[in-house]
């Protein structure tokens, strides 16, 4: 509880123009060097509050605060990493024009190829650089679209349900790659997933949300020590925590319903 | 790593059957007319037999091979003003959705008045040329501008985003990731315009023909048809349609170069 907050969102609302309310009164204090995961029934608003974190929308209430609160804190571009449920790969340009583009658009022009080659060498495909996204399999994209968002060395990493469209093989295989570079590189990692296991397998602390409009409903610490592994993820311990997880999606859920 | 990997070669090329059997159609096809003229003694002003045709186009090559380079250059400089007018004005209309609402339905009209009924107004108006020159662009630029605005307003809403959160500008925005991703319709509507521009040129040609003026190959045809030339009437048509062959061939090469290590449409497919 004592590391200070990357980003703050208090009473933020969210209201699109059909009326539908995504958030409501949703509070939420990113801090410093955690693995956050966000749990809810689809349609809750928690790729809304991603987006809103990221700056791809506006919030119509509350406020969402940098840091200290002081215009400094506030991120440029570069600064946040966001990784989307589909690789969204340019698929005119190599596996190397593709993980360059945050480079080149946000004019961090030195060293731009050996960043590049370290952000591929990180997700293990070194060896791909110049390969097209078409000849690759979908784990790999998704890799590569990891790689993209951390070669700008951001401090917040955003991901929206990224393996949600994985294989069940895959989809461990890259939780366990994403937690071995989130322990190496030690930034901030917000998560957005449908899968109470993959949260508590994965983060320091998991927020269930309410469906529609989203706000907090449950607030829990996953106190597990990493590194985790098969070990931790067959344990009485792990399977405790599911079960807490999911007592606390299912009132949330049943909440709305009353 | 999945199946599908850049081929060599297109596939109409790597199919030996899509060049051999409509050939050996044609020879057949020739074949028989060349034997029912003969059987019949069909006089050469009804229907010339493929020796004569073949005849003419020799004797008579210095006059139509030289109307056949007319007609091309007419037809490639209207397709080029039509890919340069089309895409420009739709990368124009991507910047302005003000301007795209106030023009494009003029675009449309200038492309479902028939062309036919344009060319004589144009005729009087410009020197013949050029009034040629304007049929062909008009006919050609219309799909150019719609492919070309069609595909600027395809671009991935994802990747759109990922362009917003690393701040990118317009123009690296349109460089970068607009013109790149319309490029696949943007070539389908070049194989369109490349036709187009053609059949537009060949039908001002004809209307400029019949006020007695021009010299490319569908005035060739007007002329000798007054002198029921047929033979000739043959030649000619034949030269045209080589020279559509051509058109679309090279553009679809073209097409296939710049698309075929990223393009679903150009990627070859396991057995």
């Amino acid at each position: 509880m004592s590391s200070p907050a990357v980003v703050a969102l208090r009473g933020v609302a969210k209201a699109f123009p059909s009326g539908t309310r995504a958030l409501d009164g949703l509070d939420l204090s990113v801090r410093r060097g955690e693995f956050l995961s966000l749990v809810g029934p689809s349609g809750c608003g928690k790729s809304t509050a991603l987006r809103l974190i990221a700056g791809l929308s506006k919030p119509s209430g509350g406020t969402l605060t940098w840091g200290d609160g002081g215009t400094g804190a506030v991120p440029a571009p570069g600064d946040l990493g966001v990784v989307f449920q589909e690789p969204t790969l340019m698929p005119w340009a190599t596996v190397a024009g593709n993980v360059r583009l945050p480079l080149r658009l946000t004019r961090r022009d030195d060293e731009t190829e050996a960043r590049v080659a370290a952000a591929l060498a990180r997700v293990g495909l070194a060896d791909f650089a110049t390969a097209y996204p078409r000849e690759l399999s979908g784990g790999m994209k998704m890799r590569v679209a990891i790689a993209r968002a951390l070669v700008t060395d951001p401090h917040l990493l955003l991901m929206d349900e990224p393996f949600a469209a994985l294989d069940e093989i895959t989809r461990f295989r890259l939780d366990n790659e994403l937690l071995t570079l989130w322990r190496a590189l030690g930034k901030t990692v917000v998560f957005v997933t449908h899968s109470v296991f993959e949260a508590v397998y994965l983060s320091t602390r998991v927020v269930v949300m309410t469906p529609r409009p989203g706000r907090v409903a449950a607030d829990i610490a996953i106190d597990a020590p990493y590194p985790r592994g098969e070990t931790f993820r067959t344990s009485a311990e792990f399977a405790g925590l599911c079960r807490t997880v999911g007592a606390a999606l299912a009132g949330a859920m049943g909440e709305s319903f009353a | 790593m999945s199946a599908a990997a850049a081929p060599d070669s297109p596939s109409w090329w790597r199919r030996p059957g899509r060049i051999s059997l409509p050939g050996l159609a044609l020879v057949l096809g020739c074949a028989g007319w060349e034997i029912l003229v003969r059987a019949f003694d069909v006089p050469a002003w009804q229907l010339p037999a493929p020796s004569a045709i073949l005849a003419t186009l020799v004797q008579d090559r210095e006059i139509l091979f030289g109307s056949l380079m007319v007609t091309l250059e007419t037809t490639a400089l209207g397709f080029l003003l039509a890919v340069l007018g089309g895409a420009g004005l739709a990368i124009l209309f991507g910047q302005s959705r003000l301007l795209e609402d106030m023009l494009y339905p003029y675009a449309v009209i200038l492309q479902v008045t028939p062309v036919v009924a344009i060319a004589p107004i144009l005729l009087i108006w410009l020197p013949q040329p050029v009034a040629v020159l304007a049929c062909a662009w008009i006919v050609a630029f219309f799909p150019m501008l719609a492919n070309t605005t069609l595909g600027l307003h395809s671009v991935d809403h994802n990747l759109d985003d990922l362009f917003t959160l690393y701040g990118a500008s317009r123009l690296e925005r349109l460089l970068r990731l607009q013109l790149p991703a319309a490029l696949p319709l943007m070539l389908a509507g070049a194989r369109i315009a490349g036709g187009l521009s053609l059949i537009g040129a060949v039908v001002a040609e004809i209307a400029a023909g019949s006020a007695g003026a021009g010299s490319g190959l569908a005035y060739r045809i007007a002329e000798a048809g007054y002198r029921l030339d047929v033979p000739r009437m043959f030649a000619a048509l034949i030269l045209l349609s080589a020279a559509g062959i051509a058109v679309y061939a090279v553009l679809s090469l073209v097409s296939w170069l710049v698309l075929r290590r990223w393009h679903e449409s150009a990627l070859a497919r396991g057995p």
